[in-house]
């Protein structure tokens, strides 16, 4: 299969890759041709009712990834149109809470423990990445566990982690402040920004301006939660939903059981990725979620506002470990710079390279909005994979149009 | 963070916590196996399994045999294919 990572990227890869069990397979280029063919076949029964493409939404950054860094879209009959959903949880963090992560940061008896993805997503006045350079103790770790271990060694200090995901990271944070209760570790504590799939995909389903006719349901957050939470897109919404793996077979065999269920006149939902997706989930992850988090009555997204239960906070029992309750956090709402059109790219309404700022003033260097940071982010992966001279061009003609009308 | 990782379970540093040593693509590193392990299938089996790892927790045991039969399926539909378009070229 093609792939556009640099050179550089992939022989640093190329080594590693042999070893990891069914990437190469599911790589294969032959498949995927065989698949193509059988989308464009399946096609031919579906009528086209009007000059609308099918809209298929990959709700999650992941997929987001794999379908720029394999050039999926450039594959796929022009009937078929990709909408990149919102599921980078580094993209729609709110300004406000970075802030608040600088905040906790700037704490002299604070170490803050972030993964990396979040170091440079900016917030009113900087990024984690600006603010370790003025001296914050701020560490990137790996895995919420590496945290942990900084509390138990520094006991004098007080050592934060920046709990951030969906359903797929909430069972490690979950489980990890578990650990810290049976080892009695009180100067670990979270600062929980978790965010959940289902109420946000019923957000999309029903805001006014969405015209989708499929989602590839994001195959990691189904490992934990299982198939049966999105069964109300199939059975309330009449959409079909795939759950999906994140190679480039897995993305194009979902492609083709969704479209074949277009065909069929069916909506189900189905699991591609059933080899890391059993049907119920997994039980001890969720009981942990359970254990140690409940729903907040709303959470703020970057670029979407506020969406009911679409975010967790942590139960009263684990208050002593809740870095909200345990600090004073500013809590402010903080509106995205003017320039930025974030929310229209999340919600479909625009490409990213329609942005005014895409690829001018807004870059993976010197991001404006987080959908530039993270590598799963839509701006980001037009921007490292897309034609750029191209893509501008395309937006000045679009202008110029827009002014002659 | 969201993509996780595969790697293979080789030892078990402590049952009680649930630490296994998986090998990574050759790198060995600590992984808490808490959400794989079960009474059917303890931590003194886990040795040799593969796993899915996100951010030092082992989410998921890859199922081979659900791997082989998406393969299967795959290989077939492309031997279909050109079965199909055998057919047609012997008709022409
Ligand atoms: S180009 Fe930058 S500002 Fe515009 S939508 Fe993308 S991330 Fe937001």
């Amino acid at each position: 299969m093609k792939d556009n990572t640099s050179n550089q990227q992939r022989d640093a890869k190329s080594d590693t890759t042999s070893t990891l069990r069914f990437v190469d397979e599911f790589r294969d280029p032959t498949k995927a041709r065989a698949l193509i063919k059988e989308i464009e076949n399946l096609l031919e029964q579906i009528p086209q009712a009007t000059d609308r493409p099918l809209q298929i939404m990959e709700f999650c950054g992941g997929h987001t990834h794999t379908i720029f860094r394999y050039g999926i879209e450039q594959m796929l009959p022009g009937r078929i149109e990709l909408v990149h959903g919102p599921g980078c949880p580094v993209c729609v963090l709110p300004m406000g809470r970075v802030d608040d992560c600088v905040a906790l940061a700037e704490r002299p008896d604070v170490i803050f423990t972030t993964f990396g993805d979040a170091m440079r997503v900016p917030g009113s006045k900087k990024s984690l990445l600006q603010a370790k350079a003025d001296g914050a103790d701020i560490r990137m770790v790996y895995s919420p566990l590496d945290a942990l271990d900084l509390a138990r060694k520094n006991p004098e200090r007080q050592v934060i982690f920046f709990a951030l995901g969906f359903e797929t990271t909430m069972p490690s944070t979950a489980l990890t402040v578990q650990q810290a209760e049976r080892e009695g570790i009180d100067n670990f504590s979270l600062f929980c920004n978790h965010i959940t799939t289902v109420p946000t995909i019923k957000a999309i389903l029903d805001s006014p301006d969405m015209q989708l006719d499929g989602f590839l349901a994001p195959g990691h957050v189904s490992m934990v939660v299982g198939e049966a939470p999105f069964r109300f897109v199939a059975e309330t919404y009449d959409k079909p939903i795939v759950i999906t793996g994140f190679e480039p077979l897995d993305i194009l065999q979902s492609l083709w059981m969704l479209i074949k269920q277009l065909a069929e006149g069916r909506c189900d939902v189905e699991n591609q990725y059933s080899r890391v997706v059993p049907s119920g989930g997994n039980p001890a992850g969720l009981s942990a979620i359970h254990q140690v988090f409940e729903l907040r009555e709303f959470f703020e997204w970057r670029g979407l506002g506020s969406i009911d239960h679409s975010g967790v906070k942590m139960r009263d029992a684990y208050a002593r470990f809740d870095a909200e309750r345990k600090f004073s956090v500013p809590n402010l709402k903080i509106a995205d710079p003017k320039s930025c059109q974030c929310g229209e790219v999340l919600k479909g309404v625009i490409r990213p390279w329609e942005c005014k700022v895409f690829g001018g003033a807004c870059t993976p260097e010197t991001p404006l909005g987080a959908l530039m940071v993270s590598s799963e982010g839509a701006c980001a992966a037009y921007y490292n994979f897309g034609n750029l001279p191209e893509l501008l061009a395309k937006r000045q003609h679009k202008q110029n149009k827009g002014a002659a009308a | 963070m969201c993509l996780g990782i595969p790697g293979q379970i080789v030892e078990i540093i402590d049952a009680d916590d649930l630490m296994a040593k998986v090998d990574i693509a050759g790198v060995q590193r600590p992984v808490n196996i808490g959400c794989i392990v079960d009474a059917a299938h303890p931590p003194a089996q886990c040795i040799g399994d593969w796993v899915l790892v996100h951010v030092g927790f082992a989410m998921s045991r890859i199922d081979e045999d659900e791997a082989h039969k998406t393969l299967a399926l795959l290989t077939e539909l492309g031997e279909a294919q050109e079965e199909l378009a055998a057919i047609k070229a012997s008709k022409g």
